[in-house]
C-alpha cells in the first residue's frame, strides 16, 4: 500500500504545474469540446477514398482530436493535481465580462455597410470612450480624432476595401461619390 | 555580388523605401508601448498589404517585427515593463541601472547592443546566403514534411512547464486547418453541413483574434494604468563605445540569437536564455547579474535582436514559418503567389538579398530615430492601457472586414478573441495554435507527395537530409525526456534531505 502511495504521489508530482484561477473549468471545458469533436469525428470526415492512409481526407483530422484529446486529459490531470488558487468563478465571470465588448463590436460590424465607416467608427469609438469611463472632453475629442485618422488611413489612404454606406446614397450629388471612396 | 546588386536595385523605389520607413519607425512606437506588439500591429496590417507589391507590404511588416524589440527595451529599462514579451529579460539588469541613476546609461547600451546584435545577423545571412542557395534545392517534400513536424515538436517542447497546454493547442491548430472542404479529394470535414464553415478558418481572421481582439478585450477589462517616467537627458550614442569593451558577450550573444532564429519554434526566449547564461557564467562579476549588469542587458539585447533577421532563414528557404510572425508574413506571399520555399532561393536570390538589406537598412533608421526620439516615445508609452484597448479593437474592425467584408469573419475573430483572452488569463500558450495551423498545412500536403513516391516508410528517411532530421527530432524528444527525469530525481533528492 505504502508503495503504491509513493508512485501516486510521484505521479501527481510529475503533473503539477503553476495553475491560475479557472484553469480547471477550461480544462473541462477543452476537454469536453475534445469529446465532442471525437464522437463526431465518424460523421464529419470520410474514409475510404483512393489512395494511401496519409492520402485520405480523414488521416490529419483523426490525428489531430486523437492529439488534443490526449493532451486534453493530461493538462486534465496536470490541473487536478496542482496547487488550487481560490477564485474560480471570479475568473469565469471575467471571462463572461468580454462578451459585452463583443456585442459592441458585432454592432458595429453590423452598422457600419448602413451608416458608413466613418460615422460608424466615430459612433463606436465614442461610445466605447464613455463605456470605458472616461468623462473628460479631452478624452471624446482624442478619441474623435482617433477614429477620423483611423478612417482617412485606411479608407482614403489605403484603399482597404470596405463598403461604402447605404446613407452615402441620399447625400447631395456634390459629395456623395467623395463619400464613397473616402470615408 | 550580382544577387546583392540585384536586391539593391529591387529596393530602390519609393514606395519600398517609404514602406520600411514607416515600417521601421511604426514598429519602434507599437513596441514602446506595454499592451500592443508587433503580432497585434502586423495582424491588424496584414490585410492592408495585400494590396501593395510583395516586396513592399514585405518590407513594411519586416520594419515593424525588426524594429518593435528596439521600443520594447524603452519601458523595460525605465518602468521596469516590458514593451514586448521579449524584453522582459532586459527588465532583469536595465531597471536596476535606471534605479540608480544610469538609465541614459543603460538605454545606449540597449539601443547600441540591438543594433550589433541585428546587424551581425544580417551579415551572417548575407554571408550564408550562396550556402543556403545550394542546401535548399535538397529540400525535397519529405524534408520539408520533417522540418515542419520538428518545428511543431520545438514549439511544445520549448513551452517548459506548460508541455501539455502547448501540445493541446498545437494539435487544436492542426485540427482547425482541416476543417472545410479538403482540396485533394473535395470531400468536406468537420463542417456540420454549414456553408460558412466550408471555406475553413482563415488564417488572417483567427491571428486578429488570437492577438489583436484578445489583447484589446484583455486591456479593456483590466484597470487603467498609466506609467510615468522621467526624461532621458544627454547624448545616447555613448553605448557604442561601451559595447567595444563587452563584444565577446555581444558577439555570443547574437551568434546563440541567429542559431536559434533559425531552429523553427525555438526563437527568442531561448537564446535570450543561452545567451544570459552564457554572459553570467563567463563573467567576472556574475552575481551583478539581475542588478544592473552591463553584460547581462547586453546580451539578452544582442540576442533577442538577431533572431528576427535568422527566423526569415526557414521562411524563405523552406517555406517553414518558426514562430507566430513569421507565419502572419508567410500569407502576404501566399496572397501574391510567391511560394517560399527552395524555388525562392535558388531563382530569386536578389528578392531574398533585397530583403535583407531592407532589414539591414531599417536597423540604421531605428537607431536614427531612436537617438532623437526617445523622450517623445516616453510619452506615448503613458496612454492609458484600456484606452489603448479602444484603439486595438478599433483597428482591429479594419483587419478582419476589409478581408472579405464578411460578418461571419467577424463574429469568427471576436469567438477568438475570447477564446485568446481566457488563455491570456490563465498563462496558457496561444502561439502554437498559429504554428499548428500554418505547420499542419505544410505537412499534409508535404507528406501526402511525399508518400507518393516512396514504397515504404523506410523510404521515407533514406536520405540524408531526411534522415538527419529524423535522428534531430528523437534527439530533442530524447533530450526532453532526460531533462524532466533529472529535475525530478532533484526534486526528489531535495526532498528526502528536507
Amino acid at each position: 500500500m505504502e508503495k503504491v502511495i509513493v508512485r501516486l504521489k510521484t505521479f501527481q508530482e510529475l503533473f503539477k504545474r503553476d495553475r491560475r484561477p479557472g484553469d480547471l473549468v477550461f480544462a473541462w471545458m477543452f476537454l469536453f469540446f475534445c469529446g465532442f469533436l471525437l464522437i463526431n469525428l465518424g460523421g464529419q470526415v470520410q474514409w475510404g477514398m483512393r489512395g494511401s492512409l496519409v492520402a485520405q481526407p480523414a488521416f490529419w483530422p483523426t490525428i489531430s482530436v486523437v492529439g488534443m484529446s490526449f493532451f486534453a486529459v493530461m493538462h486534465l490531470i496536470g490541473s487536478l493535481s496542482s496547487p488550487r488558487i481560490p477564485g474560480r468563478m471570479k475568473e469565469f465571470r471575467f471571462w463572461l465580462r468580454s462578451l459585452e465588448y463583443v456585442v459592441y463590436f458585432l454592432a458595429y460590424v453590423s452598422m457600419v455597410p448602413i451608416i458608413g465607416y466613418l460615422l460608424g467608427t466615430l459612433i463606436f469609438a465614442l461610445f466605447l470612450t464613455f463605456r470605458l469611463g472616461y468623462r473628460r472632453p479631452t478624452a471624446f475629442c482624442v478619441t474623435a480624432v482617433f477614429a477620423v485618422a483611423v478612417v482617412l488611413i485606411f479608407r482614403a489612404g489605403l484603399r482597404v476595401k470596405i463598403p461604402a454606406g447605404q446613407i452615402y446614397e441620399h447625400l447631395p450629388d456634390a459629395i456623395r461619390s467623395f463619400a464613397m471612396i473616402n470615408l | 555580388m550580382d544577387a546583392v546588386l540585384g536586391g539593391i536595385q529591387i529596393l530602390m523605389s519609393w514606395q519600398v523605401l517609404m514602406a520600411l520607413l514607416i515600417g521601421s519607425i511604426g514598429g519602434v512606437i507599437i513596441g514602446a508601448i506595454p499592451g500592443v506588439g508587433a503580432a497585434v500591429a502586423i495582424a491588424i496590417l496584414l490585410p492592408a498589404t495585400f494590396s501593395f507589391e510583395p516586396i513592399v507590404g514585405l518590407t513594411m511588416l519586416l520594419g515593424i517585427y525588426g524594429s518593435s524589440m528596439y521600443g520594447g527595451s524603452i519601458p523595460a529599462i525605465l518602468l521596469n515593463t516590458p514593451g514586448t514579451p521579449v524584453n522582459a529579460l532586459t527588465t532583469y539588469d536595465g531597471f536596476p541601472m535606471t534605479q540608480r541613476g544610469q538609465a541614459h546609461r543603460a538605454l545606449s547600451l540597449a539601443y547600441s547592443a540591438s543594433f550589433f546584435g541585428g546587424v551581425f545577423a544580417i551579415v551572417c545571412l548575407i554571408i550564408l546566403a550562396p550556402v543556403l542557395a545550394l542546401v535548399a534545392p535538397h529540400f525535397g517534400s519529405r524534408e520539408i514534411f520533417l522540418a515542419a513536424f520538428l518545428g511543431i515538436v520545438l514549439v511544445i517542447l520549448a513551452h517548459r512547464g506548460q508541455i501539455m497546454a502547448a501540445g493541446m493547442m498545437a494539435c487544436f491548430g492542426i485540427f482547425l486547418n482541416t476543417i472545410g472542404l479538403e482540396p485533394a479529394n473535395y470531400t468536406h470535414r468537420y463542417t456540420f453541413g454549414q456553408n460558412w464553415l466550408t471555406g475553413g478558418v482563415d488564417l488572417i481572421v483567427l491571428v486578429l483574434g488570437l492577438f489583436a481582439i484578445s489583447q484589446a478585450l484583455f486591456l479593456m477589462l483590466e484597470n487603467d494604468s498609466t506609467p510615468q517616467a522621467e526624461r532621458v537627458q544627454g547624448n545616447l550614442l555613448g553605448g557604442f563605445a561601451e559595447l567595444l569593451g563587452l563584444k565577446r558577450v555581444a558577439s555570443v550573444a547574437a551568434s546563440f540569437g541567429v542559431m536559434m532564429g533559425t531552429i523553427p519554434g525555438v526563437g527568442e526566449f531561448t537564446a535570450q536564455f543561452l545567451s544570459y547564461t552564457y554572459a553570467q557564467k563567463t563573467s567576472k562579476t556574475p552575481e551583478a547579474f539581475g542588478d544592473g549588469s552591463a553584460e547581462g542587458l547586453v546580451s539578452s539585447e544582442a540576442a533577442n535582436n538577431a533572431v528576427p533577421p535568422a527566423a526569415m532563414i526557414p521562411l524563405l528557404a523552406l517555406g517553414i514559418p518558426g514562430e507566430a510572425l513569421t507565419a502572419m508574413m508567410l500569407s502576404v506571399f501566399y496572397v501574391h503567389n510567391v511560394i517560399p520555399g527552395p524555388q525562392l532561393f535558388q531563382g530569386n536570390l536578389d528578392f531574398v538579398m533585397a530583403l535583407y538589406i531592407a532589414m539591414l537598412l531599417l536597423n540604421v533608421i531605428v537607431i536614427v530615430f531612436l537617438l532623437f526620439s526617445t523622450n517623445l516615445l516616453l510619452r506615448i508609452t503613458q496612454i492609458p492601457t484600456r484606452y489603448l484597448g479602444l484603439m486595438i479593437l478599433t483597428l482591429s474592425f479594419v483587419g478582419v472586414y476589409s478581408l472579405r467584408n464578411s460578418p461571419v469573419d467577424c463574429a469568427i475573430a471576436a469567438g477568438f478573441g475570447v477564446f485568446g483572452l481566457v488563455l491570456k488569463r490563465l498563462n496558457l500558450p496561444i502561439v502554437p495554435i498559429i504554428l499548428g495551423v500554418v505547420l499542419g498545412g505544410i505537412m499534409e500536403v508535404k507528406l501526402r507527395s511525399g508518400m507518393a513516391r516512396v514504397d515504404s516508410p523506410i523510404d521515407f528517411v533514406n536520405r540524408p537530409i531526411s534522415a538527419i532530421l529524423v535522428l534531430l527530432i528523437l534527439f530533442v524528444i530524447f533530450q526532453h525526456i532526460r531533462a524532466l527525469r533529472f529535475e525530478h530525481q532533484q526534486r526528489k533528492l531535495k526532498r528526502e534531505q528536507s
